[in-house]
C-alpha cells in the first residue's frame, strides 16, 4: 500500500501496540489530538487513554516518567514534539536512560523509544528545526536511528520498539509527507545497526542519513555514485561503509547538521583509520555551516543543497 | 463583583515521641513490643553501619561517603511501612532504608567503595539503584507508579530525596504529574536542613517543604523526622491511601544532618557547633530507648547486647564486602547494552588482551 512517512509510522505504532500490550505511547498532544503531525491519529480510540497518554507539558518529566515505566516493565514510546525540546530531557537521557542497565548491572533496563521530529526546512519558529543527533551518538548506552522514507520508517521503528535498550528515533519532519512509497501492511522489522544501499555505483561513495538521503539521491543523478543510507547512526554499519569505500576509493558525507563535530566526523575518522590505503583523496563532508539554524528566509542557504553536493562529487572525482 | 478567598490549605505536623521518651498515646501506631524492639534494632544497626562507613573512609577503604547520622528514624520509620510488593526510589542518603528493606549490607559497603557490583539490587527487592543526581529520580518514581496503575497492580511507590531536591525542576515536574494523574505514590523528603553548606532557609522561601505539595493538588504533611513513631504513622497512612487509589502524599521528615555532607566536606566552616549540639539532644535513638525503658521493655543488658549484635553484623558484612575478588576491566562493557556493537566487542577484546584486571591501587 502507498503510504507517506506519517502513515507508515502510525502503522508501525498500531502494529507494535497490537502485538505487545506493554507498548504505551506518551507525550504532549499524542492522545486526543493524535499528535501535532497526526502520527498517533486514531490510536487513543483503539487502545484507550491508559495506553496513549496525554502528558502535561514537561519534556524532562515525559522522558523521566517513561524511564520509570520502562523500569517497571512497560515499553514506553515517548514523543518529544520537536527535537529542540529534547534538550530539556538530556539530563534524563544521559544521566539515566543511557546508563540504567550499567548502574544496576542488568537488574533494570530501559526498553524506551524517544521519537522526535527533526531537521530544517518546514518554515517553523526557532528550536523546531534542530539536527543535533551527534550529541546522542557520543553517549554510550543509547542508540540513534534515523529513517529516510516511509518504508524504513516503519521497519526501523518496529525494531526500535523491540530493542531492549533506549533508542532515539529521529523523524525527518521535512519528509513526513513529501515521499510516498510502497509499504507492506503487515508487520516487518528492519534490523538496527545496518545500513541500506540506496543505489549501487563504482566511482564514489556518498554517505547520508535521514533528511539528506532523498537529496543525495537527486543530486547524484548522472554520477556513478554508490549511495549509503546509514539508517542507524549509533551503532553504525562500519562494514557496509568500509566495503563501499574500498571499492570506490572516494567518500563524501552529506549531513544536515553543522559541520564541526557532527556525525560525519566519526565517519571520516573511521574511514581514514580503516581504509586509508584505498582512498584516492580526502573524505569530504558536505554539511551546514557552524551556526544556529536560521529561520525560513535563509534556511536554503544553510542546508546542503543539491548544488553543493554536486560540487563535492566533482571535486572528489578529480582524484 | 467581589474579592474573596477561593482556596486555602492547612499544613499538619505530627509528633508522637518526644526527645525525652514521652509519647502521645492517641497517636502511637499499633506496634507490638516486639515490633518496637525490632525498630530499635534497625535504628542501631543503621547507626552502626554509618559509624563503620566513616571509619572505613578515613582508612581509605571506602570512597567519599554521605553519612546518615541523625536521620535514622526518618529512614527506618518510613521503610518499616513499605510492603515487599511496593517499589522504592532512593537518592544517595538512604542506607537506613536499604538496611530496613533487607538490601545486603556487604553490597552497600561495596557500592561506597567504588565496586559497581554493590549496586546490583537482588531480584527479590523492588529498589531502584542509588541516584546521585539530585531529584532526577522523582520522575522515574512517577513513571513506575503510572505503570503500576496501567497494569492494575495494587502497589505503592515511595520516592526519597532531601531538602535540596525541592529546588530542582524534576521535583516540580514529578509532583505535578503525580497530582494530575492521581498516582499511588508517597514522596518522602528527609529535610535534614542542609544542602552541603546551604541551610534550608536559603533553599526556599516557604515556611515548610510539606506545603509545596498543595500547589500540585495533594496533601503535604510535616512530621518530626527524629520520631520513629510519627514517621511510621504518617508513612503507613500515606501508603494505604496510595494503594486504595486515593492518590499521592508528600511527607516532610524534619530532621538534621549531624555529620558533614560527605567525608569530603567540613561543616564547621559554615555552621555553628551549638546548632549541632542542639540537634544531638533530639537524638532519634535515645528517645526510643528511654520510651522502651519506661515501658519495661528494655534493660541495660538489652542495650549492651543490641549494640554487640549490630557491630557483629557490621564486622561480618565488611569482611564479606572486602573479600570479593576484584572485577575484570572488561566488566565495564558487560552492561552497557543488551547487544554490543561490533566496535564495542573489538574494544572489549583489546582490553582483555591488555591484561585488564583492576589495577593495583598503589
Amino acid at each position: 500500500m502507498q503510504m507517506n512517512m506519517v502513515q507508515a509510522i502510525n502503522n508501525a505504532l498500531r502494529s507494535e501496540m497490537t502485538r505487545d500490550d506493554r507498548v504505551v505511547l506518551l507525550g504532549e498532544d499524542v492522545g486526543r489530538d493524535g499528535g501535532v503531525f497526526r502520527i498517533s491519529e486514531g490510536l487513543q480510540d483503539t487502545f484507550g487513554p491508559e495506553r496513549v497518554i496525554d502528558t502535561p507539558l514537561s519534556e524532562s518529566a515525559i522522558v523521566g516518567a517513561a524511564i520509570g515505566m520502562a523500569v517497571y516493565g512497560l515499553i514506553p514510546v515517548a514523543e518529544i514534539q520537536f527535537m529542540g525540546f529534547i534538550y530539556a530531557a538530556l539530563d534524563q537521557i544521559f544521566a539515566h536512560a543511557a546508563r540504567l542497565r550499567t548502574r544496576s548491572r542488568g537488574r533494570y533496563h530501559c526498553p524506551l523509544v524517544i521519537r522526535t521530529p527533526y531537521g530544517a526546512g518546514i518554515k517553523a519558529p526557532e528550536l523546531h528545526e534542530e539536527s543535533s543527533e551527534a550529541l546522542f551518538c557520543q553517549m554510550p548506552g543509547v542508540k540513534v536511528v534515523v529513517p529516510s522514507g516511509p518504508y524504513n520508517a516503519k521497519g526501523l521503528l518496529a525494531s526500535a520498539i523491540r530493542d531492549p535498550d533506549p533508542v532515539i528515533f529521529l523523524e525527518p519532519t521535512r519528509l513526513y509527507r513529501m515521499i510516498r512509497e510502497e509499504v507492506p501492511e503487515g508487520e516487518y522489522a528492519i534490523p538496527l545497526g545496518r545500513a541500506r544501499l540506496a543505489r549501487e555505483g563504482m566511482a564514489v561513495t556518498l554517505i547520508a542519513w535521514g533528511s539528506m538521503v532523498e537529496r543525495a539521491l537527486k543530486a547524484a543523478d548522472g554520477y556513478d555514485a554508490e549511495i549509503i543510507d546509514l539508517q542507524t547512526l549509533s551503532p553504525f554499519d562500519e562494514e557496509t561503509v568500509l566495503t563501499s569505500v574500498q571499492k570506490t576509493g572516494r567518500a563524501v558525507v552529506v549531513q544536515e547538521a553543522p559541520l564541526t563535530s557532527g556525525f560525519g566526523a566519526e565517519l571520516a575518522a573511521t574511514i581514514a583509520q580503516e581504509a586509508i590505503l584505498h582512498l584516492r583523496g580526502p573524505v569530504l563532508r558536505v554539511a551546514a555551516p557552524d551556526v544556529t539554524v536560521p529561520l525560513a528566509h535563509l534556511v536554503d542557504h544553510y542546508l546542503p543543497s543539491a548544488e553543493r553536493i554536486r560540487q563535492a562529487l566533482d571535486e572528489i572525482l578529480k582524484y | 463583583m467581589a474579592e474573596y478567598i477561593i482556596d486555602s490549605y492547612d499544613v499538619r505536623r505530627i509528633e508522637v515521641l518526644d526527645p525525652q521518651g514521652a509519647v502521645d498515646e492517641a497517636l502511637l501506631p499499633p506496634l507490638s513490643g516486639d515490633d518496637m524492639k525490632r525498630a530499635y534494632e534497625l535504628l542501631v544497626l543503621s547507626r552502626a553501619f554509618d559509624e563503620r562507613a566513616l571509619a572505613l573512609q578515613r582508612e581509605g577503604r571506602l570512597g567519599t561517603y554521605p553519612s546518615i547520622l541523625g536521620q535514622e528514624a526518618a529512614q527506618v520509620g518510613s521503610a518499616l511501612a513499605i510492603a515487599k510488593v511496593d517499589w522504592v526510589f532512593p537518592s544517595f542518603r538512604e542506607m537506613g532504608v536499604h538496611i530496613t528493606l533487607g538490601y545486603p549490607i556487604p553490597l552497600l559497603y561495596r557500592y561506597w567503595a567504588g565496586d559497581e557490583r554493590g549496586g546490583q539490587t537482588p531480584d527479590a527487592l523492588n529498589i531502584a539503584p542509588i541516584c546521585v543526581s539530585v531529584g532526577t529520580h522523582l520522575p522515574h518514581a512517577v513513571g513506575a507508579a503510572l505503570a503500576a496503575r496501567i497494569r492494575g497492580d495494587r502497589i505503592a511507590v515511595t520516592a526519597y530525596f532531601g531538602d535540596g531536591a525541592t529546588s530542582k525542576g524534576d521535583f516540580h515536574e514529578a509532583f505535578n504529574m503525580a497530582g494530575v494523574f492521581n498516582l499511588p505514590i508517597v514522596f518522602i523528603c528527609q529535610n535534614n536542613q542542609w544542602s552541603i553548606s546551604l541551610p534550608v532557609k536559603q533553599q526556599t522561601a516557604t515556611k515548610t517543604l510539606a506545603q509545596k505539595a498543595w500547589a500540585y493538588g495533594f496533601e503535604g504533611v510535616q512530621v518530626d523526622g527524629n520520631d520513629v513513631f510519627a514517621v511510621y504513622r504518617a508513612t503507613r497512612a500515606a501508603l494505604e491511601k496510595a494503594r486504595s487509589g486515593a492518590g499521592p502524599t508528600f511527607i516532610e521528615c524534619l530532621t538534621y544532618r549531624i555529620a558533614d555532607h560527605t567525608t569530603a566536606d567540613d561543616a564547621s566552616r559554615y555552621r555553628p557547633a551549638s546548632e549541632v549540639e542542639e540537634w544531638q539532644r533530639k537524638d532519634p535513638l535515645l528517645r526510643v530507648r528511654l520510651f522502651m525503658e519506661k515501658r519495661g521493655l528494655w534493660t541495660e543488658a538489652d542495650e549492651k547486647s543490641v549494640w554487640e549484635r549490630a557491630r557483629g553484623t557490621i564486622d561480618a558484612a565488611v569482611a564479606e564486602a572486602e573479600s570479593a575478588a576484584p572485577p575484570e576491566a572488561s566488566d565495564m562493557f558487560d552492561y552497557v547494552s543488551a547487544n554490543l556493537s561490533p566496535r564495542q566487542k573489538r574494544q572489549r577484546s583489546e582490553m582483555i588482551q591488555r591484561g585488564g584486571v583492576e589495577k593495583d591501587k598503589t
